[in-house]
């Protein structure tokens, strides 16, 4: 086999992958009347007026904020009790350890459809629909489950031997989980909390059943309701696509080997 | 272990781990499972927000019975096996593809990662908006190129499945074949070398070493991908909203439309209660499918 055909295989694949994501960005910098004549796939005239748009008329600092406060929240509190569950079905012995975990997997398989029903009747009985409380706690349920399940199968990989010499030292379990486990954990935290954030600024079913009007709206769901006066406003619509997809490309831009790492690793388990 | 525990370290490590895992499942089962129940409770009630003075009447399985005669959730359930079917089974032989492809471009690596990763994390309703510009008649680039009939994709029963699963496949493969890819290097290549001493060629190696070792990770990413196939709304709910009329309407679409359109609550959550005992069988399915093939693997 020669050693160029691979190659050219591997370069045409990523270039047809590749070409919505340049449609996109491309689309977005076109002006508005030429979006909807014949396409070109070169760039004829290049703009920033859907960007400015965006701002300038569409309010797009508020579903930035919100998808921010939301994403953010769920994704402290869900990695917070997440680390906790999952060092404990990891590190510790106790009963109906192997129930507890096939629970919170089970509950990761749930579609958010069967329970979106009895949340947004709950959530207005306590007046949270349109809060963000009333977003971060639909969020848990599957972000939760999501954060126990990377952390578990990365607290597994940890060295045992450790845990086992502070121990023989003297110390307690609390101690043993401030002074060893937390420096150990801390590149599994942090790529359980990327894709934990990543998975809560793309939700939108929740978001959508939960929001009234554009005062909570998340990034995901302003996109997706945006109207033009006569026709669909293309320009923007791409142009907040493609500033929905920049925080995320930057997150796994920087946290690509975790993530990976991560993702695999508890799939590779079942 | 080698080492022996004393009584007394067991039980204050099991008091530690409840207390580790009590607000977790306390989380789990005020967000998930009592909702669970309530769907299931108000599945058997009718429940019209649009005429709230009806009050809530009890009508047992009246509403399960009023799903088994409507054809548009028929169509709806046909709709959604026809896209999962179709998708999953395009994106796990692209995703092989790939993989076997990756496990030996090593250098690539870096750029392959990122490009992998990206799709995957990108929001489904920027991918559902990016596909349908590009499927838009007159003005999108791929109907520039060809369109199935006048009036282009979006109105075809059937033409308006194609952005519907190429979205879809061009969203996950990636993420399917980085599945596989980590299954293929977990193989031992002392299996290849035996396989080569016998004298086995690149297609026998492929067939006889490969494959087989590689059954549960296939089985794992069939789990994954069915499941979030069947599922299946925000992609759909933005690229077509279900249609034309009502043509790529799928059951989770159908679902909410009946939850929030039509603000039928009772007979909404039997149909998410239907959705859920679906997706527990197939998983069921799946991981019973799956034991045996570990067991095999683990000797």
């Amino acid at each position: 086999m020669t050693r160029w055909l691979p190659r050219l295989v591997t370069v045409v694949v990523l270039a047809v992958w590749a070409f919505p994501l340049y449609w996109a960005v491309l689309s977005s910098l076109t002006p508005e009347a030429r979006l909807f004549e014949s396409p070109s796939l070169w760039p004829r005239a290049v703009t920033l007026e859907h960007y400015q748009t965006l701002f300038a008329e569409r309010d797009f600092w508020t579903p930035i904020r919100n998808s921010l406060i939301v994403a953010s929240a769920t994704t402290l509190s869900s990695v917070i009790i997440g680390a906790l569950c999952a060092y404990a079905i990891a590190r510790l012995h106790f009963r109906f350890k192997g129930a507890v975990l096939g629970l919170i997997l089970a509950v990761s398989m749930f579609p958010q459809i069967s329970i979106v029903s009895p949340l947004f009747l709950l959530l207005r009985r306590l007046y949270l629909l349109n809060t963000y409380a009333g977003l971060v706690l639909p969020y848990l349920s599957f972000a939760l489950p999501l954060t126990v399940w990377l952390l578990v199968a990365y607290f597994r990989q940890l060295p045992a031997d450790l845990e086992q010499a502070a121990m023989i030292d003297g110390a307690g379990r609390l101690t043993i989980l401030r002074r060893v486990i937390a420096p150990l954990a801390v590149p599994g935290l942090a790529a359980a909390a990327i894709v934990t954030f990543i998975f809560c600024w793309n939700e939108f079913l929740f978001a959508l059943s939960f929001t009234v009007g554009p005062r909570r709206q998340t990034v995901p769901v302003a996109v997706a309701l945006f109207r033009g006066q006569y026709r669909v406003p293309w320009g923007q619509i791409l142009a907040a696509s493609v500033l929905a997809t920049a925080p995320v490309a930057a997150l796994i831009l920087v946290g690509q080997r975790w993530i990976i790492r991560g993702l695999t690793a508890g799939a590779l388990k079942g | 272990m080698p080492k022996q525990r004393d009584s007394g370290i067991e039980a204050a490590d099991a008091r530690l781990a409840w207390c580790c895992i009590a607000p977790a499942l306390l989380v789990i089962v005020a967000i998930a499972l009592v909702p669970l129940a309530w769907a299931a409770w108000a599945s058997l009630h009718r429940n019209d927000l649009r005429m709230p003075w009806l009050g809530q009447s009890f009508v047992g399985l009246g509403n399960y019975a009023e799903a088994a005669g409507d054809a548009r959730f028929r169509e709806s359930l046909a709709h959604t096996g026809l896209f999962t079917a179709v998708s999953v089974a395009m994106e796990l032989v692209l995703g092989l593809c790939l993989a076997l492809g990756l496990h030996r471009a090593a250098r690539l690596r870096g750029v392959i990662r990122m490009a992998v990763l990206l799709p995957w994390a990108i929001p489904t309703v920027a991918v559902a908006l990016v596909w349908r510009f590009m499927f838009e008649d007159g003005y999108g680039v791929i109907s520039a190129i060809w369109s199935p009939s006048s009036g282009g994709w979006l109105v075809g029963a059937s033409a308006a499945w194609v952005p519907l699963i190429l979205s879809d496949a061009w969203k996950t493969t990636p993420f399917v074949a980085l599945l596989l890819l980590a299954g293929l290097q977990t193989i031992d290549d002392g299996q290849y070398e035996a396989a080569r001493i016998d004298g086995a060629g690149r297609a026998r190696q492929l067939l006889h070493v490969t494959l087989p070792a590689l059954v549960p990770t296939i089985v794992v990413a069939l789990i994954f991908r069915t499941l979030d196939a069947f599922r299946v709304f925000d992609l759909i709910y933005v690229l077509t909203g279900g249609g034309p009329g009502t043509s790529t309407e799928t059951v989770a679409l159908y679902t909410f439309n009946s939850l929030f359109g039509r603000l039928r609550f009772g007979y909404g959550s039997a149909l998410s209660v239907i959705v859920f005992v679906v997706t527990f069988g197939l998983a069921l399915l799946y991981i019973r499918a799956l034991d045996p093939q570990r067991r095999g693997g683990d000797r």
